[in-house]
């Protein structure tokens, strides 16, 4: 992730097979990489039983324009830490990390998805550096309009799996939500339950996903949203039936995208293997650049990184044969 | 009582709420395989544990005991995990 703020500075959450997790910091925009000098850690309490140790930072989100140096990270197992030092030392954040409610939300180890339970989507309001987001698998999204002091849920709207009960905070999935940066007051969720979208002060989601052809659901993780147009946004669908494979549904890869605020999805899959792609994206592998038009990035499960550089228009294959990719962020060099 | 199946087990099951019984939340279990042969080893490992992502609720309520006491009238939910990505 680039620093907007000083357009030079990079953090990279990484987890090393043997020595566990950790962030790595550039400050030549890549040049070079130094390890943070503490990176994302709970809290020491020797007498709970429940204490955790964060298995790898999944999120990690740039603060406000006016607030440099200050990052927030979010990990896995759910915690919520920020940095005042360009990402170089890392503090637990908020109350939410030891809170027994939001805990219980978390949920468990049993609980855990199968590549570990996670803190992302962490978005600081671009007007105001105390109005926070997050979001949880599981526990759902938060809000905090205190700089983080207290957060409140905000999943009024929100479906869940059917048969569960959707006032239970910890049955709540949201994969991935955005603010628009042209209307703050807007943000776009894909859910494990659909799509979603709020115009704030609302405090209900609408399913906006219901508009998606039936053949390929409103199931995925990412979610990208238009720089300058809040009624547009993109997806990447992926097959939600029965087992979950992380695969595109039919092995057909295709992004939508909405330019009316969800009322209608149209499909775009010019340049994408017709047939016998079975990949997907996940949730933080897809982007937007600021150009006009809006130039689109995703990079796939296995290893392919592709663009558009129409909004989606027609797809061309950048890259092939690199590892899973699990992120793919579009910067402006200034 | 009745039992609540995912999605990933609807393969052994062919339908989303069946009827089992048993006095506690092993018993069960083994009614679900006895009717459904192979389905206990989907969700229990060979050392009697709950395999990992794989969650039970009874009357809303998360068990990890195997041995929890069920009643007839129980509502028992068994869900996976399946998020992550």
């Amino acid at each position: 992730m680039l620093d907007p703020r000083d357009g030079r500075t990079l953090l990279a959450a990484a987890k090393t097979g043997h020595l566990g997790p950790t962030i790595f910091r550039s400050t030549n925009r890549g040049r070079s990489w130094k390890e943070a000098s503490q990176p994302p850690a709970f809290a020491k309490s020797p007498n709970d039983q429940k204490a955790r140790a964060v298995d790898h930072t999944f999120w990690l989100t740039p603060c406000h324009a006016n607030e440099p140096n200050v990052w927030y990270a979010g990990t896995s197992p759910q915690g919520l830490f920020r940095s005042e030092d360009g990402g170089d030392t890392w503090q637990p954040f908020s109350v939410i990390n030891d809170d027994p409610l939001y805990r219980e939300w978390m949920g468990s180890v049993q609980d855990g998805t199968p590549d570990g339970p996670k803190m992302y989507s962490i978005i600081v309001d671009p007007r105001d550096p105390a109005h926070l987001y997050f979001a949880m698998s599981g526990g759902g999204v938060h809000e905090s309009l205190d700089g983080g002091k207290s957060f409140a849920p905000l999943v009024k709207g929100m479906e869940v799996v059917e048969m569960f009960d959707p006032a239970n905070i910890a049955f709540h999935d949201p994969h991935c939500v955005r603010l628009c940066p042209s209307n703050p007051d807007r943000l776009y969720q894909q859910n494990h339950c659909g799509i979603y979208r709020i115009d704030r002060p609302s405090t209900e989601w609408t399913r906006i996903g219901r508009k998606m052809p039936k053949k390929v659901g409103d199931i995925g993780f990412p979610m990208v949203v238009h720089p300058r147009d809040a009624d547009t946004a993109w997806v990447f669908p992926m097959d939600g039936t029965m087992v979950w494979p992380r695969t595109s549904p039919a092995g057909k890869p295709v992004a939508y995208v909405t330019r009316n605020g969800g009322k209608s999805w149209q499909r775009l899959d010019n340049g994408l293997p017709e047939t016998q792609a079975w990949w997907t994206v996940k949730r933080q592998a897809m982007s937007a650049d600021v150009h006009d038009p809006v130039g689109l990035y995703f990079g796939t499960t296995s290893g392919e990184l592709w663009m558009s550089r129409d909004e989606g228009q027609r797809w061309t294959r950048l890259a092939q044969h690199l590892p899973e990719i699990y992120a793919v962020e579009a910067a402006k060099i200034p | 009582m009745k039992v609540l199946i995912p999605g990933p087990l609807l393969s052994y099951t062919q339908q989303r709420e069946v009827e089992a019984v048993g006095s506690t939340l092993a018993e069960l279990l083994a009614d679900l395989d006895r009717q459904y042969p192979g389905l206990h080893f989907r969700v229990i490992d060979e050392r009697d544990r709950m395999r990992a992502h794989m969650r039970f609720f009874v009357n809303g309520e998360q068990v990890f005991d195997m041995s929890r006491p069920l009643h007839p009238s129980d509502f028992v939910q068994i869900v996976q995990a399946l998020s992550g990505g």
